[in-house]
């Protein structure tokens, strides 16, 4: 199909539209909206809530998501009749819900909340769900609440999770008015083979499925008198968090994040950006060693938790493949127990380590007893992205008003390389640049390697040119996408030496903790431009460079993959094939 | 997810079924029946299995599949399975009595699907298309028409006889 123009009529105005898949875009793009709790522009469309309803003439009553566009047809958003659907959806679906919303996790951000308060429910003409009919809440995941009580079935999460993740851990179960969507028979969420990204909160219209919040154990101990609270930050939250302080997607709020941690009482704030320096110095060498020696290629990243779940549980086969590498967090937080007790004069007991995180799947990752030294986790804490928004708004900061702040050092330098993690396709950059120059010992011109970039495109080849070898990195986002690179590389049809995997849409700009940004498929390529506009700006673009790096190297690693390296900063996967026929 | 198995199940015998339907998402329910018909009813393990085995599917899809679907029973059906129709036919005509006489000889209160000894499974359906001969029951394959509670009771007894 061409992109030849059409025109559609919305409220007797003519709307022009090419490709749209549906009628609620064709709305949307003319800067009109209809309500909708199931419609997700990533996601195929369900057409189960009846929210969208327009008044179609000639065909009645139709969903406007589910409507593909034709030229000439005129549609009516506002008319009586879709008022009155509109308003009868919501009056079922309130009779049954948990109306707790005061005690929400949602509260405020809950399309449900929103709507009843748009439309004016004032009265329920349905009884209230019956006490009987409460289903208990799960909370065994480290990151997700599942609260079926507040579920309306738009069935977001199912897709989300079959479609971006590939292994629908969520289902719909049962029929008619006991339908639940669930785990496998009800079981906890926690014991299942879920990789804890998030994405099914992402998507979720309600308050069915929130982040698990650390928040209340993080004020606790910003409160202790005896301990002393450091924090690290990863690259993605910093072009996220000023959404929710209605700053636009994309602006680097770093400055001001730095003083609003010090304003909450934080004594001590670095960068995770630092440790994705010191994860490149590690992967980069990594990566040159195993093409020397032709062993255990192509290299998988290791810095998503999810994907190292997933491989862990799917394909333990495949583990040798993934670098040994701790993820930057997980770096990151064992440098600083080493370093920062000594410098404050404390014990280790008494040093706090926090990580704001754009991903709920950290909160998972920062529990691996793999990621633990004498019994105490590396990383104490994770907080979403939106966990900290809300610790801002509940310190009564005016994050706007706030003049910017540096970090502290020397675990907060960093160099473009580390900023551009966040993204899709950014650590794959990042690692090209150092073992460019590390393999051939000359330096790398252009720095900007635009062909990995991008966020929309789940699966991409780029070939590089090492001064005459060749190779190939592939760069993937999503766990479905990764799945098929492991069939390709299982059926050797795989060509390429790298692989690098992020299981959010888009990488962790997209995470499963980031501002609520469902609704709108840009916000992610848009956060993605402000990670390599910090690097554009940078004067540092290649990790190797960081002074604070090549520093830690010379007083106390030695050089990447040394015996004190591994120490530190690599750990080791373990088989975990479970949920499978191999069990039975 | 640990998964014991007190069942075992017979992984050659679940693979045979779905080879012989073809390893495909659109080949679901077919192979759910078969594996129904072989254990009389779907064992959690063995929906993990196809869950885990056929693309495109997951444990809890195959799940929501079996549970969306009045056909498929989660629990050990009875050598035995009693349909009694509750149809509008078969209501006005006494399938109420009926169905608690087979209760009261059976020893099974309303919810009970199967009886103690696992031999008789008991359920009603909404209509067999058989409204000439109401009340109608069904065990197993076999029809017995125009059912009162004494009839049934010795159909019964004829049955718990031979299994004695």
């Amino acid at each position: 199909m061409t992109n030849e123009i059409k025109t559609l009529f919305i409220d007797g105005k003519e709307v022009e539209f090419t490709d749209e898949p549906n009628l609620l875009e064709v709305i949307r793009k003319a800067g009109m909206n209809v309500p909708t709790f199931c419609y997700r522009p990533d996601l195929t469309s369900f057409g189960a809530c009846r929210m969208c309803v327009v008044e179609v003439e000639g065909r009645g009553i139709q969903s406007s998501c589910t409507m593909p566009p034709e030229a000439g047809l005129k549609i009516h958003l506002n008319t009586e009749k879709t008022r009155r659907i509109r308003k009868t959806v919501l009056e079922l679906l309130l009779a049954n819900h948990d109306k707790s919303c005061l005690t929400c996790d949602k509260s405020g951000n809950c399309e449900l909340q929103q709507y009843a308060e748009e439309y004016g429910i004032r009265k329920i003409r349905y009884p209230d769900k019956a006490l009987e009919d409460y289903l208990p809440v799960d909370d065994s995941s480290p990151s997700i609440v599942r609260d079926p009580n507040k579920c309306i079935l738009c069935g977001a999460c199912v897709r989300a999770c079959t479609e971006f993740q590939g292994h629908s851990v969520l289902g719909f179960a049962n029929r008619g008015s006991k339908t639940v969507v669930q785990p496998m028979n009800g079981r906890p969420l926690g014991q299942v083979d879920c990789v804890n990204c998030g994405q099914c909160a992402a998507v979720c219209p309600t308050g069915a499925l929130t982040i698990k919040s650390d928040i209340e154990n993080v004020w606790k101990e910003i409160t202790n008198k005896d301990k002393k609270v450091v924090v690290q930050m990863a690259p993605a939250t910093r072009v996220a968090i000023g959404e929710m302080f209605g700053l636009p997607a994309g602006e680097n709020s770093i400055g001001k994040m730095n003083a609003a941690l010090r304003r909450i009482g934080f004594d001590l704030i670095f960068d995770t950006n630092f440790s994705a320096d010191l994860t490149i110095m590690e992967e980069a060498s990594e990566f040159l060693d195993r093409l020397k020696s032709g062993q255990n290629l192509p290299l998988f990243t290791s810095c998503c938790p999810a994907w190292v779940k997933y491989l862990e549980e799917h394909h333990p086969d495949m583990l040798n493949h993934l670098s040994s590498c701790k993820s930057p967090m997980s770096m990151l937080s064992p440098v600083l127990a080493k370093f920062v007790p000594e410098q404050l004069n404390i014990s280790r007991e008494n040093l706090v380590i926090v990580g704001i995180m754009p991903c709920t799947a950290k909160k998972y990752e920062c529990k691996r007893p793999e990621l633990t030294k004498d019994g105490k986790a590396d990383t104490d804490y994770v907080l979403t992205t939106q966990e900290l928004g809300r610790m801002i708004k509940e310190a009564g900061i005016d994050f706007n008003a706030l003049e910017p702040e540096p970090n502290d050092n020397p675990f907060g330098e960093y160099t473009g390389a580390g900023t551009i993690f966040g993204a899709s396709g950014g650590v794959a950059e990042a690692a090209v640049r150092t073992a460019y120059e590390f393999a051939t010992g000359e330096s790398l011109e252009n720095v900007d390697i635009k062909e990995l970039r991008g966020t929309s495109n789940r699966c991409r080849d780029i070939e590089l040119d090492l001064k005459g070898t060749k190779l190939v990195v592939r760069v993937v986002s999503t766990l479905k996408e990764a799945e098929k690179s492991i069939q390709d590389i299982k059926s050797g049809k795989a060509q390429f030496a790298m692989l690098e995997v992020m299981a959010c849409p888009g990488g962790c700009i997209n995470g499963g903790g980031q501002p609520r940004s469902c609704d709108n498929s840009k916000t992610k390529e848009i956060r993605a431009q402000g990670l390599y506009k910090e690097d554009s700006e940078l004067s540092l673009r290649k990790s190797h460079y960081n002074p604070s790096i090549r520093k830690l190297y010379n007083e106390y690693l030695q050089e990447p993959n040394s015996h004190k390296a591994h120490e530190l900063l690599h750990t080791i996967y373990k088989d975990k094939f479970t949920g499978s026929y191999k069990d039975i | 997810m640990s998964v014991e198995n007190p069942h075992k199940i017979d992984v050659s015998k679940l693979d045979e079924i779905i080879e012989s339907y073809g390893a495909k998402k659109s080949n679901l329910i077919a192979i759910l029946q078969k594996v129904q018909e072989v254990y009389r009813y779907l064992p959690e393990d063995a929906m993990i299995y196809i869950g885990t085995k056929i693309e495109g599917l997951s444990p809890a899809t195959v799940f929501g599949v079996a549970t969306f679907y009045a056909q498929f029973s989660l629990e050990p059906k009875g050598k035995y399975e009693i349909k009694v129709c509750d149809g509008t036919a078969c209501h006005v005509r006494g399938s109420m009595p009926v169905l608690n006489a087979i209760r009261a000889k059976l020893s099974m209160p309303e919810g009970q699907l199967t009886s103690e000894n696992g031999l008789f499974s008991l359920e009603t359906v909404s209509c067999l298309g058989a409204c000439g001969l109401a009340p109608v029951v069904v065990i197993n394959d076999k029809v017995y028409p125009q059912m009162t509670s004494d009839a049934i009771t010795i159909v019964l007894d004829t049955l718990m006889k031979e299994e004695a």
